[in-house]
């Protein structure tokens, strides 16, 4: 890699903590990392170990209890709210493990629901297509599978042309092989489109996917290791 | 403590604000159902108690005058317990303050003892020494009004000479709980006076020495009054009777039995209407939570829970919330009713009032509560219990839309994502959302008919006093005049049309239906005082026939072209049959008119009347009733200001009173039904909103979603709230109608802005509240739960 690397995020002793006295919960101790752009990043950890508590801040979801997180150089955790709405209108994309589409809107129009408040957003039958829903897009939420409910989240994410995408266990409520499928797509957004993508997850074997692998315990980083060689989405063994 | 209730306490915490959001319109529901009926047992109460306690006459039996042999006669009647005569007379007193003086009631209280029948009760001084000329008691009402002490003394007019008396005690009486002026329907406390006195003193100042000219009965408990109203008529008919009456016809009687049977209806009439508005809202709430528990259900039944202990878990919730409501609201009842019923003791001056709480109402309105909460509740969890529990629990199974409507290119263009979500929730759920519709068109219904309520009151004085009655002021005479009188009254500076009436005592009759009336005989096309239509038109008098007042009508059961046989009770007092004419509308009692030319002919006593209505030029008036007042053959000139006056404090301060109290509570209820659908929809949207927020849509942005069902479901219910308040209008006028007035039903544009401009502001409001929950929903909690 030549040159100076840009980063996408840089946090510095991000704390996050829930509660008070006896309560209290430390999410975040501290936590220091810099993740490059355009990259395909792997939180890994048990639970409440911190990583989704990082990926919920540097998603603008939620707000460290002190420290402070730059994307692309400016301080996110300084935004107010109004800021940090359009932080997520513009900038970042998400994945949830329980897909969060409207049951009102047919694929099609929850896909729009993005393009039609985003700057430069891709057309949303575009979008649909990428992930291979073209024939699926009218219809609504209610009869569609898991897999193709996470591909219209998918799409819907990426939609905006987001910078970076999060996945919060998106393949946590498939099976393996519909898993698999949505992996894929990940990977495609990231090789072809160069999203950076930042994927939270319980499955140790997604690892092998990333440019790098963010190891979590107990409210902070444990290591941190770059793969030399990225395996494909169906190399992995579940 | 079981887990459960661990469970129910915590979720109660939680709902805090909508439970208690739900429990008040319970309670507003409940309150006045107890109150209205707490309130009307009361009055019902006190009137029986102060009746027996004072002996009111059973009946009453004016005539011109009768020697006290003729009791005698009139005590071995059938069925009489006990018979007294008296003297009443009528006297001017001569008030500082008064324009016109004040016609007093003088009655007569024996020589000796207490009054067997009739007696007063002592509200201040004593009672009048025997053998002292010029001690009076005075009625209570009237000293209050013109502050008038014991021990004072006051000024009247007997014979042209003026006498004074001393006031040694003010007293009131079951004989005038509602004080109006002879000739008039409406009380007055400032010009209705009534002065008791030594039987043998008003003897000498009516010259009756040794007579009475009303006789008053009290009978046995199974007397047959009507058999003995016959008789009393037959013996006192040589001595003039005016025709013997029950204390059903008594005036005081009438108005207040009419006063307390309109608080009886609109006890009847509003609660429930009230309280199934409240029911039905829990209905539509309960069952709405419950369907958002519908997870946790899954989850207990996963667990092992059986669907009756879940159930009586819920319906645990359910109770508590419904019973907390109906039990504050019987509290409240209680008090409101004691409220209510102190201002109507004031108005109908008793002298105590016997609260009674209404225990039936309680218990009903307690049991309506739980049992509209326990079926809105039990619909809802039989559904849900008929899932398997992995189904209950598994939410992320999206609400099926795939039936909803598709838009069109056109549509696409029209509305945004957004918008197309508000419609799509809409249409998927039509029950839902017009049961919210209903809901708050019912609220709504409510207030316009409260507001339309007091324009109709406002209404029915200004017909009163605008179009019926035209006059500036009604002067009376002592006695009969000859016509010539208008001539020289009209002379009087200042006055601009006079126009004479003749009033003639005389009893209505069709078969065995009488009434007791005043006949008016008036000028063909009346100017002051006038018949009308329905439509509020002048009708003129005709010629031949008699005009009744639609109520009178309705009571003697005759129409146009049917025949009446009229007993005049004045003069030669001729019975004959007469047709009816015409049928006048009116709002306030129920007159008779003729023609006085007619009239007159009847009575063959010549061209005489009772007295004019007069229009002035309002600059001399001052003058004018000075001039009045020194006229010897006019007894008393009542203003109609005074009496509009009057009339206006009554629609304020009696029943009238309610319907303040009334609108109040339905627009609380409004906001209580607009607000937890607020909150209802903003349960069931939360994650759609986390959702909107998460992929950078502004609080705002978000907000619409879920205001905007509101707005919609708020819009629609407006037009169908001002439909319902139309009708319901109509109810609550006839409600408030008694035999005595009538209120027309006026729904006005005010109304109907009034009552939407509240549903609106509660909208805004309720809104503005839910706003700040969606601004403080946490997006990672709500994305991530299940």
């Amino acid at each position: 890699m030549s040159g100076e690397t840009k980063f996408a995020f840089r946090t510095e002793n991000l704390v996050k903590t829930y509660g008070q006295g006896d309560g209290q919960v430390d999410a975040l101790r501290g936590v220091n990392v810099e993740i490059p752009a355009k990259e395909f990043v792997v939180l890994l950890g048990p639970s409440g170990s911190g990583k989704s508590t990082l990926l919920n801040i540097l998603g603008g979801l939620d707000k460290p209890t002190s420290g402070k997180v730059y994307f692309n150089d400016i301080e996110v955790s300084a935004m107010k709210d109004k800021a940090m709405t359009k932080y997520r209108r513009h900038n970042v994309g998400f994945i949830f493990q329980q897909y969060n589409l409207l049951p009102s809107l047919t694929a099609l129009e929850n896909v729009e629901l993005v393009t039609e408040i985003a700057k430069q957003p891709l057309p949303a039958k575009q979008a649909l297509e990428m992930v291979g829903l073209t024939d699926r897009m009218n219809h609504f939420p209610s009869q569609m599978s898991g897999g193709e409910l996470q591909r219209v989240a998918i799409a819907r994410a990426i939609a905006k042309q987001p910078s970076v995408l999060f996945c919060d266990e998106p393949t946590g409520a498939l099976d393996s092989q519909t898993g698999r499928t949505i992996l894929n797509i990940l990977q495609d957004i990231n090789e072809n489109l160069g999203t950076s993508i930042i994927i939270v997850t319980h499955a140790v074997a997604t690892a092998a996917m990333a440019d790098r692998v963010i190891n979590f315990a107990d409210g902070n980083i444990v290591d941190i290791r770059t793969n030399a060689h990225k395996a494909k989405a169906d190399e992995i063994e579940w | 403590m079981s887990s459960l209730d661990r469970k129910l306490f915590r979720d109660l915490r939680r709902m805090k604000w909508q439970a208690i959001a739900i429990g008040l319109v319970m309670a507003l529901g409940v309150m006045v159902l107890v109150m209205m009926d707490g309130l009307v047992v009361s009055l019902e109460e006190t009137k029986k108690s102060y009746y027996e306690d004072y002996k009111l006459a059973d009946i009453f039996a004016p005539t011109q005058a009768a020697q006290s042999q003729v009791l005698v006669e009139l005590a071995k009647i059938d069925g009489v317990e006990n018979v007294q005569g008296r003297v009443r007379g009528s006297i001017l007193i001569d008030m500082p303050n008064s324009k016109t003086g004040v016609l007093a009631q003088a009655l007569s209280l024996p020589n000796q003892g207490k009054a067997q029948i009739n007696d007063v009760f002592l509200s201040a001084g004593r009672m009048i020494a025997p053998d002292v000329a010029n001690e009076i008691l005075l009625l209570n009402s009237f000293a209050d009004a013109h502050n008038i002490k014991v021990g004072e003394a006051i000024t009247a007019i007997i014979g042209g000479q003026k006498q004074q008396f001393n006031v040694v005690g003010v007293a009131q009486a079951p004989e005038f709980l509602f004080a109006a002026m002879p000739g008039e329907l409406l009380p007055d406390d400032t010009r209705f006076a009534v002065i008791w006195m030594q039987q043998r003193y008003l003897e000498d100042i009516t010259g009756l020495a040794g007579k009475f000219n009303e006789a008053i009965f009290l009978l046995d408990d199974d007397a047959d009054t009507t058999n003995i109203l016959t008789k009393i008529d037959d013996i006192l008919d040589p001595h003039g009777g005016y025709g013997a009456y029950g204390v059903e016809d008594l005036v005081s009687n009438r108005f207040i039995s009419e006063e307390i049977k309109g608080a009886k209806a609109s006890a009847q009439a509003l609660p429930p209407l009230f309280l199934g508005i409240a029911a039905f809202l829990i209905f539509i709430v309960i069952s709405r939570i419950i369907q958002a528990e519908r997870q946790q259900i899954g989850l207990l039944k996963a667990f092992g829970y059986s669907s009756a202990e879940i159930g009586r878990h819920y319906l645990k919730f359910i109770i508590i919330i419904a019973l907390g409501g109906a039990i504050l609201g019987s509290v409240a009842g209680v008090y409101g009713g004691l409220e209510l019923a102190g201002v109507y003791q004031i108005y109908y001056k008793f002298p105590f009032l016997e609260f009674r709480v209404d225990y039936q109402a309680i218990f009903i309105g307690n049991l309506v509560s739980v049992v509209a909460a326990t079926i809105g509740g039990s619909y809802i969890l039989k559904n849900i219990f008929k899932l398997n529990p992995a189904v209950a629990m598994h939410a992320a199974t999206p609400p099926d839309f795939s039936k909803s409507i598709r838009f069109g290119s056109w549509a696409k263009r029209l509305f945004n994502q957004p918008s197309r979500m508000i419609i799509r929730t809409l249409l998927r759920h039509p029950i839902r959302a017009l049961g919210a519709m209903i809901a708050i068109a019912s609220g709504m219904s409510l207030s316009v008919a409260m507001i339309s309520l007091m324009a109709s009151f406002d209404k029915s004085i200004e017909m009163s006093f605008e179009v019926i009655d035209r006059s500036d002021a009604m002067v009376n005479f002592v006695q009969p005049m000859p016509i010539d009188v208008v001539a020289e009254l009209s002379k009087i500076a200042g006055i601009e049309l006079v126009e004479p009436f003749r009033a003639v005592p005389a009893i209505l009759q069709n078969g065995q239906l009488t009434h007791k009336s005043l006949i008016s005989g008036l000028v063909a096309a009346p100017e002051l005082n006038r018949a009308v239509n329905v439509e509020f038109e002048a009708i003129p008098i005709v010629e031949t026939g008699i005009i009744l007042a639609s109520a009178l009508a309705e009571k003697l059961q005759v129409g146009v072209g049917d025949d009446l046989t009229l007993k005049i009770r004045s003069g030669a007092r001729p019975t004959l049959n007469i047709k009816v004419a015409a049928i006048t509308e009116t709002l306030v009692g129920s007159p008779v008119y003729m023609r006085l030319a007619s009239l007159n002919k009847i009575l063959d006593q010549g061209e005489l009347i009772s007295g004019v209505y007069i229009k002035m030029d309002k600059s001399q008036q001052a003058a004018i009733y000075d001039e009045l007042k020194s006229t010897p053959y006019i007894l008393a000139v009542s203003i109609t200001a005074d009496a509009k006056a009057a009339f206006k404090k009554i629609m304020d301060t009696g029943a009238g009173a309610v319907r303040y109290v009334m609108a109040i509570i339905a627009f609380v209820i409004t906001f209580g039904i607009v607000f937890n659908s607020a909150k209802i929809a903003f349960a069931e949207g939360g994650r759609d909103l986390a959702c909107l927020r998460s992929i950078g849509y502004t609080k705002g942005e978000a907000a619409y979603v879920l205001l905007g069902e509101l707005a919609i479901v708020t819009l629609v219910s407006l037009p169908i709230g001002c439909v319902l308040g139309y009708y319901l209008s109509f109810a609550t006028a006839t409600a408030f109608s008694t035999d005595l007035y009538k209120i027309p039903a006026e729904v006005n544009f005010e109304s109907f802005f009034l009552a939407s401009l509240a549903v609106v502001v509660a909208t805004i409001v309720s809104g503005w509240l839910v706003k700040r929950n969606i601004d403080k929903i946490d997006l990672v909690s709500v994305l991530k739960s299940e």
